[in-house]
C-alpha cells in the first residue's frame, strides 16, 4: 500500500523531513517498508498490520504523526454548497445485521469529465488509474480518509430508492469488472426497487455506473458488517480496497463526513448541484463501551518507564476520550474513537501507550526465575542417537514432510493422511515413510555427480487412526558409493550391506535389550537377499539393505542404494543401555581357530546359536574370521573359518580345558552339517 | 665359570655388603661382553627375565628366605640392586641399537660417527607426510537443526524448558487459543494447509497442519502451572510454493515465559540479552509494534545485522542481507494476549495475576542469513556438496 507524505501533511504541520517522518512512523508500528521518488512525488511502501484498517489512509497516518510529534490534526470540513430542494430518493434497510447504517447523497446535473490534475496526480502516485471525476472522488476520498464510498447513476436506478436486503436465490448482477455473477441468499446486496445494484461493500453494479452520459448521481457511504462482507467477498473470489477495509472494520460514524466529502470533490470537479441533505439512515447502532484503564495495570504490564501525564498526552492526540476516576489511584475512564474498533480493552490501550512512548525507551530487565529446565523424556535418546549417527559419517538432512499418494502405497500399508489443499500432486500425503524422501535425496545426489552419499534423516511420519493423526519417530539412513574411498594408502571398496549392518548393529548397542537378532524378512522394496530385519527382545526395531533393483529403477538410480529404517518409536521403549562395569580380565585368553565346509544353506546365526548352546563359559567371543568361496571348495559350499576366544577371569586356563571345549565345538559344528577342514 | 646366585649364610651388613659387591662385578663382566643385539637380548633375559632371571632368584634366594628381623635390611638392598640391574640392562640395550645402526650404517657404504648414521638411517624410512591423511569422515549437523540447537541451548541456559507438540494439529490451538476467532482476517495471512474430509467435524477440532509452533503454548499451560519458561523447536508448514525464500515446510523456535511479575521490559531484556549469546556481544536490538493475535503489546524485533556488523556495508559492497540498512528482522514477540490467558484459566493462569511474553522466530531464515545461504531450498534437497560444508 502506498502513501504521500505530501498528502499526510495536508493535515499535520510537521517540522521533520519525509525519512525521519518514515522512521518515527515505523517505530510506532506504523510501517513504512520503502520509500521511492523525490520531491513532492516521494512515496511511502507502507505495511499495515490487519488489526490498523484506520491507518491504511493518510489522515489516519497524520493522526499518528500528531500523537508521535504532540502537534494538532486538522479536520477534514468539507464545504458544501447551500442545499437545494429535496432529494426525494428512500434508503431501506432489510438486513439490520449486515448494514447498520446507510447514507446517501445525491448531486444533480453534474459533468462526467477527467478529475483536475491535483487529483489525477495523487491518484497516480499510489499507483491508482483515473476513471472520471466522480468516481475519481470516491477513490481520493478512500485513500484519503479511508472510507469507501460508491456513486450510482441515479437516473439507472429504478423505482426512487435504494434497498438493502439479502439477495434472492437466482438473482444476477453484473459487478463493475464485468463479471456476470449469481447471486444466492447468502449475498448481501444494494438493490434498487427492481434489481441488485452493487455487492455490499465489495463491489458495485456495472449496469448503475457512472458514463459520461450520467447527469445525476447517488453518492453511497455505508457501513458494513465484517464477517458478512469478508464471508461474500471470498465467496466471489474478489478482493478490493472496499472489501478490504470494510472486513477489518470501517468508521461508523464517518459516513456522513465521506459521503460529503465525496460530494464535494465531484461538485468542485464537475459543477451541478446538491439536492437535498444527508439520507443518513441508522439501522442499528454501533456501540464501543468506554474502557477502565488503570495506571498500576500499566505498570504491571510494561514496567515503571511510563507516567501518567505521557498516559493522557499519548491517547488524547490518538482521539481517545479520558475522564479522570475520583479516588488515590490513577484510574480513567476511557471512550474509544469510532475509528478504533481494534481497541476494546485495557490491554489494548497500554499497546497504544507502549508504542506511542516507544519500545526502544522501556529498560532492559531480566526477570527472576525459581524453576528448574526439564529434559523432555526422550531427549537423552534422540542426542544418542544422532551424535552416533554423525559420528558414523552420516550427515543431517531434511526433507519435504509431503509425499504423493503412490509413494505412500508403495512404502507403507498404514491408512494415510491427505492434504485438503496440497500443493501439488506429487506433495497430497503426509510422509507415511522416510524412505521415498531419502531416496529422492539419493538421487538428487547421484543426478549430480555425487557419488559417495551417506545421510540420515531423524523425523516423524504421520498415520491417520480413525478421525485422529499419529505422529511416529522414524530414523532412516541412506548410503550409496565408497566405505573407503579410492587413495594411495589402501584400496578403495565399495559399500555392502554389512557396512549398513554394522552401522545399525552400532546404534542398536546404546539400548538396553536382553537380546537382537536379525533374520531376512523384510518388506519388498528391499532386495530379498540383501535386506536384514533387527529383532530387539521380540519386537522389529529395524530394517535395512540394499533397495531391490526395480525400486531404485523407479528413481533411476544406476548404483547400489542402501537404506536402514530404524522404528524408533518402538526402540525407544528401551532405556539407554545401562553400564555396570566388569573387572578386567586377569588371565590371559586363548585363541582357536577352525576352519569348516558348511553347505550354502547354513548361516552363521545358526552356527553361532549352536556353539553358544554349548554354555561354555569361557568361550567369551566367537566369531567367523574369513570365508571362501570357489577353488578347491566345491559348488553349493563355502569354507568357513571360525575363531574362539577363551578366557576366564579366575585362572589361567589350562590345556586339557581347552582341548575339551574344542572337541565339543567341532562336534557342534559337524552337527549342524560342518566338514572339519583343520583345526 | 658364570655367576650363579648362593644363598646367603647370614644376613649381617657385611655380608650383604659382599654378595651385592660379587653380583655387580658379575653384571659389569657380562655387560662387556655384549656386542651384538642378539647378545643384548641374552643379557636381558639372565638378568631380568621374570621367570628364572637374576633379580627374580635374588628376591626369592635373599629376600623370601630372609629371617623376619632381616627382611627389612635385605628388601632395602635387594630393591637397590634391582634398580641398578634395570639401569644397566637398558644401557647395553642402547648400546646395542647404536652397534646394530652403525652396522646399517657400514654396510650402506656408509663410515660415519653414530649419531650421523641414526641421522641417515632415519631419513631413509621417511614417510612423504605431506601426502593426505586416510579421510575417516564425520558426518555434518544440518545447518537448520544446527541453528535451532544453538537457540536452544542460549535459552535453556537461561532457564527455559523444551516442549514439543504435534504438527498436525486442531483448529483450536493453532488458531482459536490462541485468539484468531473464526472468520477472523488474521487467518488469511496464516496460508494454512488444511487435512482433507473435515466437512463433518466441528471447526475447533478440524485438523490443519500447524502455522506456528505456538500451539505447544497452550498444550503446555494445560499441564503445567505458572511459573513456566519453555521453548518449542518444531517443523511449521504452509501453503507458500517453493521458491529461494520460501517452503511449505520449515523450522521455528517458540519461547514462552509465564510469572507473576514479567514486563516488557524482560522480554525486551530476554530477547537482548539471548541475542548477545548468539551472535556475539557486540549486537544491538530494537524493537518496533506489529500485530499478531496472541500477543499485546506486539513487537517485531530486529538485531544489528551480523553479517556487516550494523554499517550496511561489507568493505565497498552493499551488504545483502540486511539490505543496507544495519538492521536485521529476526523475530515476532509480544506480551501474552489476555486473551490466551482465558483459554488456560482454570489451569491456574489467571491474567489478572499473571503476565508473560513469547517470542518466535524462523530457524530456517536465521540459518539463512547466518551461513550467508542464498536458497532455502538448498536446506531441503539433502545435498551433499552443501551439507558437508558445515562438517
Amino acid at each position: 500500500m502506498k502513501l504521500s507524505p505530501q498528502w499526510i501533511r495536508d493535515f499535520v504541520e510537521l517540522r521533520v523531513d519525509d525519512r525521519q517522518l518514515a522512521e518515527d512512523l515505523t517505530a510506532a508500528g506504523i510501517a513504512v517498508e520503502g520509500i521511492s521518488g523525490q520531491g513532492a512525488n516521494l512515496v511511502y511502501e507502507m505495511e499495515i498490520g490487519t488489526n490498523r484498517p484506520d491507518a491504511m489512509n493518510h489522515y489516519g497516518v497524520a493522526r499518528e504523526a500528531s500523537a508521535i510529534y504532540d502537534v494538532p490534526l486538522k479536520p477534514i470540513e468539507p464545504k458544501l454548497p447551500k442545499v437545494e430542494g429535496d432529494a426525494n430518493f428512500a434508503i431501506e434497510i432489510e438486513d439490520i445485521d449486515g448494514c447498520p447504517r446507510f447514507t446517501a447523497r445525491v448531486i444533480r446535473n453534474v459533468s462526467i469529465k477527467p478529475s483536475p490534475a491535483r487529483v489525477v496526480q495523487r491518484l497516480a502516485l499510489l499507483d491508482q488509474r483515473p476513471i472520471n471525476n466522480a468516481v475519481d472522488a470516491t477513490n481520493y476520498t478512500l485513500w484519503e480518509m479511508g472510507k469507501p464510498t460508491h456513486v450510482f447513476d441515479l437516473d439507472l436506478l429504478e423505482g426512487g430508492k435504494i434497498v438493502v436486503r439479502r439477495a434472492r436465490d437466482g438473482e444476477k448482477l453484473k459487478t463493475l469488472d464485468g463479471v456476470e455473477r449469481k447471486l444466492t441468499a447468502e449475498d448481501l446486496v444494494v438493490a434498487d426497487g427492481v434489481k441488485p445494484v452493487g455487492l455490499a461493500g465489495t463491489m458495485g453494479g456495472y449496469d448503475t455506473m457512472i458514463t459520461e452520459k450520467t447527469r445525476n448521481i447517488l453518492v453511497e457511504s455505508a457501513w458494513w458488517d465484517p464477517v458478512t462482507v469478508r464471508k461474500m467477498a471470498r465467496r466471489h473470489g474478489l478482493h478490493t480496497d472496499a472489501s478490504h477495509r470494510f472486513e477489518r472494520g470501517a468508521d461508523f460514524e464517518s459516513t456522513v463526513l465521506s459521503c460529503d466529502r465525496v460530494s464535494e470533490l465531484i461538485l468542485q470537479s464537475g459543477g451541478g448541484q446538491l439536492v437535498g441533505g444527508p439520507i443518513d439512515v441508522v439501522a442499528r447502532h454501533i456501540d464501543q463501551a468506554p474502557v477502565a484503564l488503570r495506571m498500576s495495570e500499566v505498570h504491571r504490564i510494561l514496567g515503571e518507564g511510563v507516567d501518567a501525564n505521557q498516559v493522557v498526552r499519548i491517547l488524547k492526540r490518538l482521539g481517545f476520550d479520558l475522564v479522570p476516576e475520583p479516588g488515590e489511584e490513577f484510574e480513567f475512564t476511557v471512550r474509544i474513537p469510532s475509528w478504533r474498533l481494534d481497541v476494546e480493552r485495557e490491554i489494548d490501550l497500554i499497546e497504544e501507550i507502549a508504542r506511542l512512548h516507544g519500545y526502544d525507551k522501556f529498560a532492559n530487565t531480566l526477570p527472576a526465575y525459581s524453576g528448574a529446565v526439564v529434559e523432555l523424556p526422550e531427549a537423552a535418546k534422540d542426542s544418542k542417537l544422532r551424535s552416533s549417527l554423525l559420528a558414523l559419517g552420516y550427515n543431517e538432512a531434511v526433507s519435504l514432510t509431503f509425499i504423493s499418494h503412490q509413494d505412500a502405497e508403495q512404502f507403507s500399508a498404514v491408512p494415510v493422511i491427505e492434504l485438503e489443499n496440497p500443493l501439488s500432486e506429487e506433495a497430497s500425503v503426509m510422509r507415511t515413510s522416510l524412505v521415498p524422501g531419502m531416496l529422492n535425496m539419493l538421487a538428487y545426489n547421484l543426478n549430480r555427480g555425487n557419488d559417495d552419499v551417506r545421510l540420515f534423516e531423524a523425523g516423524s511420519v504421520f498415520q491417520a487412526d480413525g478421525p485422529n493423526a499419529l505422529e511416529l519417530k522414524r530414523v532412516c539412513l541412506g548410503a550409496t558409493g565408497s566405505a573407503v574411498e579410492p587413495g594411495v594408502h589402501q584400496p578403495p571398496r565399495t559399500l555392502s550391506v554389512f557396512d549398513l549392518k554394522g552401522d545399525v548393529e552400532a546404534l542398536l548397542h546404546s539400548f538396553q535389550c536382553k537380546s537382537v537378532s536379525y533374520d531376512a524378512q523384510t518388506v519388498d522394496y528391499y532386495h530379498p537377499g540383501r535386506s536384514a530385519r533387527a529383532v530387539m527382545d521380540g519386537e522389529m526395531v529395524a530394517q535395512f539393505g540394499q533397495i531391490h533393483p526395480d525400486t531404485a529403477a523407479r528413481w533411476k538410480v544406476k548404483q547400489d542404494v542402501f537404506i536402514a529404517e530404524l522404528y524408533v518409536d518402538r526402540l525407544y521403549k528401551h532405556g539407554l543401555r545401562k553400564v555396570w562395569y566388569e573387572a578386567l580380565p586377569r588371565y590371559p585368553a586363548v585363541e582357536r581357530d577352525f576352519s569348516f565346509i558348511f553347505a550354502d544353506s547354513v548361516v552363521f546365526e545358526g552356527i553361532r546359536k549352536s556353539v553358544m548352546g554349548l554354555g561354555i563359559a569361557e568361550l567369551r567371543r566367537f566369531v567367523p574370521a574369513e570365508i571362501f568361496r570357489g577353488g578347491s571348495i566345491p559348488a553349493g559350499k563355502y569354507s568357513l573359518l571360525l575363531r574362539a576366544t577363551f578366557q576366564s577371569q579366575e585362572r589361567t586356563l589350562r590345556e586339557d580345558e581347552i582341548a575339551r571345549w574344542s572337541a565339543q565345538i567341532i562336534k557342534t559344528l559337524e552337527g549342524v552339517g560342518g566338514t572339519l577342514r583343520a583345526s | 665359570m658364570a655367576y650363579t646366585v648362593q644363598k646367603l649364610k647370614d644376613y649381617s651388613p657385611a655380608a650383604l655388603d659382599k654378595a651385592a659387591e660379587k653380583l655387580l662385578a658379575a653384571l659389569e663382566k657380562e655387560a662387556a661382553e655384549v656386542k651384538t643385539e642378539p647378545d643384548g637380548k641374552a643379557f636381558r633375559d639372565r638378568w631380568v627375565a621374570r621367570k628364572n632371571g637374576v633379580l627374580t632368584q635374588i628376591n626369592d634366594l635373599w629376600l623370601k628366605a630372609a629371617p623376619k628381623d632381616a627382611k627389612r635390611e635385605v628388601g632395602q638392598r635387594v630393591n637397590e640392586l634391582m634398580g641398578r640391574v634395570e639401569t644397566r640392562v637398558t644401557e647395553v640395550e642402547l648400546q646395542c641399537r647404536d652397534l646394530a645402526i652403525l652396522k646399517k650404517a657400514r654396510e650402506a657404504g656408509l663410515d660415519a660417527r653414530i649419531d650421523e648414521a641414526r641421522r641417515a638411517l632415519e631419513l631413509s624410512d621417511r614417510l612423504d607426510i605431506t601426502l593426505p591423511g586416510i579421510p575417516r569422515p564425520l558426518g555434518a549437523e544440518h545447518p537448520v537443526i544446527k541453528t535451532m540447537n544453538e537457540i536452544v541451548s542460549v535459552f535453556r541456559n537461561l532457564g527455559y524448558s523444551v516442549q514439543e507438540g504435534p504438527v498436525i494439529e486442531t483448529d483450536y490451538y493453532n488458531f482459536e487459543a490462541l485468539n484468531f476467532p473464526p472468520n477472523h482476517p488474521a487467518r488469511d495471512t496464516q496460508d494454512t494447509l488444511f487435512i482433507a474430509n473435515q466437512e463433518a467435524t466441528p471447526l475447533r477440532e478440524r485438523l490443519l497442519l500447524r502455522t506456528h509452533t505456538s500451539p505447544v503454548q497452550i498444550r503446555t499451560m494445560e499441564k503445567m502451572k505458572p511459573p513456566i519458561r519453555i521453548v518449542i523447536p518444531g517443523k511449521v508448514h504452509r501453503n507458500d510454493p517453493p521458491d529461494a525464500s520460501h517452503s511449505p515446510m520449515f523450522h521455528q523456535i517458540e519461547g514462552l515465559a509465564v510469572d507473576t511479575n514479567i514486563t516488557f521490559g524482560d522480554l525486551k531484556g530476554t530477547l537482548d540479552h539471548a541475542m548477545k549469546a548468539l551472535f556475539g556481544s557486540n549486537v544491538k536490538t530494537s524493537f518496533r509494534p506489529s500485530f499478531f493475535p496472541f500477543t499485546e503489546p506486539s513487537a517485531e524485533m530486529m538485531v544489528t545485522c551480523f553479517i556487516c556488523g550494523g554499517g550496511g556495508k561489507r568493505g565497498a559492497e552493499p551488504c545483502r542481507p540486511c539490505k543496507q540498512t544495519g538492521w536485521i528482522e529476526i523475530l515476532g514477540c509480544g506480551m501474552v494476549d489476555p486473551n490466551v490467558f482465558e483459554f488456560v484459566k482454570d489451569k491456574g493462569y489467571d491474567p489478572k495475576k499473571i503476565s508473560g511474553f513469547a517470542f518466535g522466530m524462523g530457524a530456517d531464515r536465521v540459518a539463512l542469513l547466518k551461513y550467508g545461504v542464498d536458497d532455502i531450498q538448498l536446506f531441503f534437497q539433502g545435498d551433499v556438496r552443501f551439507l558437508r560444508q558445515f562438517a
